[in-house]
């Protein structure tokens, strides 16, 4: 069965620590210079804020990330627009400050965490992730978090809180993409208990070191790099434990396309195209997509005894 | 004729006018060609410079087809019969940009792996409709110069290239069907080829109607 499938990346590409963190800043300090040279200042580059100290994390990929400025300027946020452009020219008008998560639902200390209580309530480590998008592209994203599960313990679930589901921020002062509705606002998404409990799953607040800017999610996201990348709801206001499984805006929208579950599955296609390979952006050829988009030896045993064609 | 005397005031332009036209025409036409090659090269196609050839390359099929869709519409309305005469251009533009975005899949997409190629076609609907489009315009293309009307005859070669009307179709269904979500854009490709096949459709049955008077009367 494919999802007993191990290693996902062949020692031979594997870039060295040191080697890929020295290209890496080599990159950052060329880019800045050529900034400087130019007089230019570029969004994301200008505005974010370093995080103060960020831990690595053995979870990470040795896979090299892709770089900032692709990361930061082609996004899905239909709030924001359709278009991958739309969301880095209208996203910065997004308040991020002062910002507040509800967590609530079944659990036993519902409480709103105010986002300066967020980046103090765990160590933040950088999870370097392949991330597939749904639409046959793939990045790798040096993300900056903690695991989904610090922030639950906190609340205390209940034995009957099943579900988590997300609820995202809909601002129709900066959002000019609410004006149609492309998808039932705000968006939610959800997640099995045991998957947001998983230690993959994080809730980002940074990438590349940064806090995350708004086309990114900010201020804070689920990342679930498994899933196809739509499961990763941006910008959340409100995580509830339910015990029943959670509307999701995608799914609502076209259910037959987009399962509760999306786990990256390269055997069950998109009824419309293939989900066999993939473009990792800034390659030329493409790649064979990865079941669980490489994931499977820590997650295949969530779904021990499904049909993954059915749930997909 | 009604229609010339709408255009009494504006000369029809001599050949070489025409001449000079065609090849304002051709460099526009190039435009986006050109400009999407620069940006290729200066690294200024975003994130996803495949996608971003593809999309435009698909774009701009969709544009020439409507273009060259409109001229006899333009005409009717205009009276400027003379711009039949820049048809065959417009409509080999379509071909060169559909080749353009043809290729771009073969290669860049499925570098050439026949066999996915042909299980794309068979199972993704977006595929057939859009690979059905391709194969239609080809004999269209092959037929466009004089020597090949002339040894078709008007009349068939006439016949031959009304399938560009089910190219459009097969086209904007194409689109329609690819995108994930916001179907804006392909419902506006849809509202322009509806109204330019739709005055055709309105022409001919007003046709029809005038002929079958003429009958009436003669009876």
């Amino acid at each position: 069965m494919l999802i007993r499938r191990p290693a996902d990346i062949p020692p031979s590409e594997i870039t060295s620590d040191t080697l890929y963190r020295g290209r890496r800043a080599f990159v950052r300090d060329m880019g800045l210079a050529g900034l400087a040279f130019a007089g230019l200042s570029l969004p994301g580059l200008a505005e974010a804020a370093r995080l103060p100290s960020v831990v690595k994390s053995p979870l990470s990929t040795t896979e090299t990330p892709t770089p900032l400025k692709s990361v930061t300027s082609y996004n899905n946020y239909y709030e924001f627009g359709t278009d991958k452009g739309d969301p880095v020219d209208r996203a910065g008008a997004l308040k991020l400050r002062p910002w507040t998560v509800r967590v609530e639902g079944l659990c036993a200390k519902p409480r709103s965490f105010a986002i300066e209580d967020l980046l103090k309530l765990a160590p933040i480590e950088e999870r370097i992730y392949r991330m597939r998008c749904v639409e046959g592209w793939s990045m790798v994203i040096p993300w900056d978090g903690f695991p989904l599960s610090a922030l639950l313990k906190q609340v205390e679930p209940l034995g009957s809180a099943k579900y988590v589901e997300f609820t995202t921020v809909a601002d129709e002062k900066t959002m000019p993409g609410l004006g149609r509705r492309i998808l039932d606002w705000p968006y939610t998404e959800g997640l099995r208990l045991d998957e947001a409990m998983h230690p993959l799953t994080i809730l980002a607040v940074g990438l590349y070191g940064e806090e995350l800017l708004g086309q990114n999610g900010a201020p804070i996201r689920l990342v679930v790099p498994w899933k196809y990348g739509f499961k990763g709801a941006k910008s959340l206001v409100r995580i509830r434990l339910v015990d029943k499984q959670p509307a999701t805006a995608w799914n609502n929208a076209a259910p037959e396309e987009y399962g509760f579950y999306s786990n990256v599955n390269p055997t069950v296609d998109h009824p419309r195209w293939s989900q066999a390979t993939e473009r990792r952006l800034g390659e030329f050829s493409k790649r064979k997509t990865l079941m669980f988009n490489g994931y499977a030896e820590q997650v295949a045993s969530l779904y021990n005894g499904m049909d993954l064609r059915k749930f997909f | 004729m009604a229609a010339h005397s709408r255009s009494a005031g504006l000369r029809a332009p001599g050949p070489r006018q025409i001449l000079t036209l065609k090849i304002v025409l051709f460099a526009v036409s190039l435009l986006p060609f050109l400009w999407n090659l620069r940006a290729l090269l200066q690294d200024a196609l975003g994130a996803n410079p495949i996608e971003a050839i593809t999309h435009a390359s698909g774009d701009w099929t969709l544009r020439f087809l409507l273009i060259t869709l409109a001229i006899t519409p333009l005409r009717k309305l205009t009276g400027w019969h003379w711009l039949v005469r820049l048809r065959r251009m417009l409509g080999l533009f379509a071909f060169f940009y559909v080749s353009l975005h043809f290729i771009t899949y073969l290669w860049l997409d499925q570098f050439f792996d026949w066999n996915g190629i042909a299980h794309d076609i068979v199972k993704r609907p977006f595929i057939t409709a859009g690979f059905a489009a391709f194969v239609l315009m080809i004999p269209l293309a092959a037929t466009s110069f004089n020597a090949a009307i002339r040894a078709l005859g008007g009349r068939r070669w006439q016949a031959l290239h009304r399938s560009i009307y089910a190219i459009g179709i097969l086209g904007v269904i194409h689109y329609w069907w690819l995108v994930k979500r916001d179907i804006t854009e392909p419902l506006i490709y849809a509202a322009i080829l509806a109204l330019l096949l739709g005055l055709r459709m309105w022409w001919r049955e007003q046709e029809r109607r005038r002929q079958l008077q003429r009958v009436a009367v003669a009876n």
